[in-house]
């Protein structure tokens, strides 16, 4: 394990606790930003370089974004007065450690079942290209899809009403 | 991440998915705002990627380009699900002029 993976990842884990923990919305919209970038990173380290940029182009560019904007119109950035925390919030927390404690579990018994370092895999953009116009042209138009009918849902969803009488 | 079994790549960046997920669950199940929900989803998703990429780099066939594509249609699709769900939340608050999920309890029986 080189230390870069260790700066990465405290880097990761570090981001996304901070959006966890974090009481205002905006201080945690700028926390899961640095996850996302945190991700990217790690996504360069395992030598998936398409699949950082798009990470660093679609959550750092636009989902980011898209939170910010969404916390800015519901006035989000103020404070609650009785706490950011639901009422629930220790049994959401045995449930979360549960699920960690049951994924580590799994993959710290696996370690010898696992895959040891191999080779840097040759994989080309122009290889990723072909692939998707080739063997995954079917789920790529589906994607092409979803994502229109998405944005058409996404907006009519938040369009602005008529007032209607009542 | 010192423990012992963090002696092979692949198993640290599990972990580090695993932690990942579990924080955010912890995001999604803890906070009352419905927009922290949201980023609690989007990073479940990010872990979920994270661990198809790193099956992706140490599996026997990376040239065949599978666990690449599973993440980037992934990728794809929480930004549509983001969309949709950042949507719906500026839907609620105008209806309900708040984002507080204890409080949006309309269909509440």
């Amino acid at each position: 394990m080189s230390p870069i993976f260790y700066l990465l990842a405290a880097l990761t884990i570090g981001g996304g606790l901070a959006a966890v923990l974090l009481k205002y919305l905006v201080h945690a919209a700028l926390a899961t930003t640095v996850a996302f970038a945190g991700l990217a990173l790690l996504y360069l380290e395992l030598d998936a370089q398409f699949a950082g940029f798009a990470q660093i182009l679609v959550y750092i560019g636009a989902v980011a974004i898209l939170i910010v904007f969404a916390i800015l119109l519901t006035r989000g950035s103020d404070l609650p007065k009785d706490g950011v925390f639901s009422r629930t919030w220790a049994l959401g927390l045995v449930i979360a450690a549960a699920v960690f404690a049951v994924l580590g579990w799994a993959v710290l018994q696996s370690v010898r079942a696992v895959p040891q370092q191999t080779a840097v895999p040759a994989v080309t953009v122009r290889d990723i290209g072909n692939a998707l116009v080739g063997r995954y042209v079917l789920p790529l138009e589906i994607v092409a899809l979803l994502l229109t009918a998405a944005t058409i849902g996404a907006v009519i969803v938040a369009m602005h009403e008529k007032e209607r009488p009542r | 991440m010192t423990s012992v079994g963090v002696s092979t790549p692949l198993a640290g960046y599990l972990l580090v998915a695993a932690m990942l997920f579990a924080i955010g669950l912890a995001g999604a199940l803890v906070r009352r705002n419905a927009i922290m929900v949201l980023i609690g989803i989007e990073l479940m998703l990010n872990a979920a990627n994270l661990n198809l990429i790193a099956f992706w780099r140490f599996g026997p066939h990376p040239e065949l380009l599978t666990g690449m594509m599973f993440a980037i249609f992934a990728i794809a699709v929480a930004a549509a699900e983001a969309a949709v769900g950042l949507g719906l939340v500026i839907a609620i608050h105008r209806h309900t002029n708040t984002t507080e999920l204890d409080k949006i309890n309309r269909m509440k029986g």
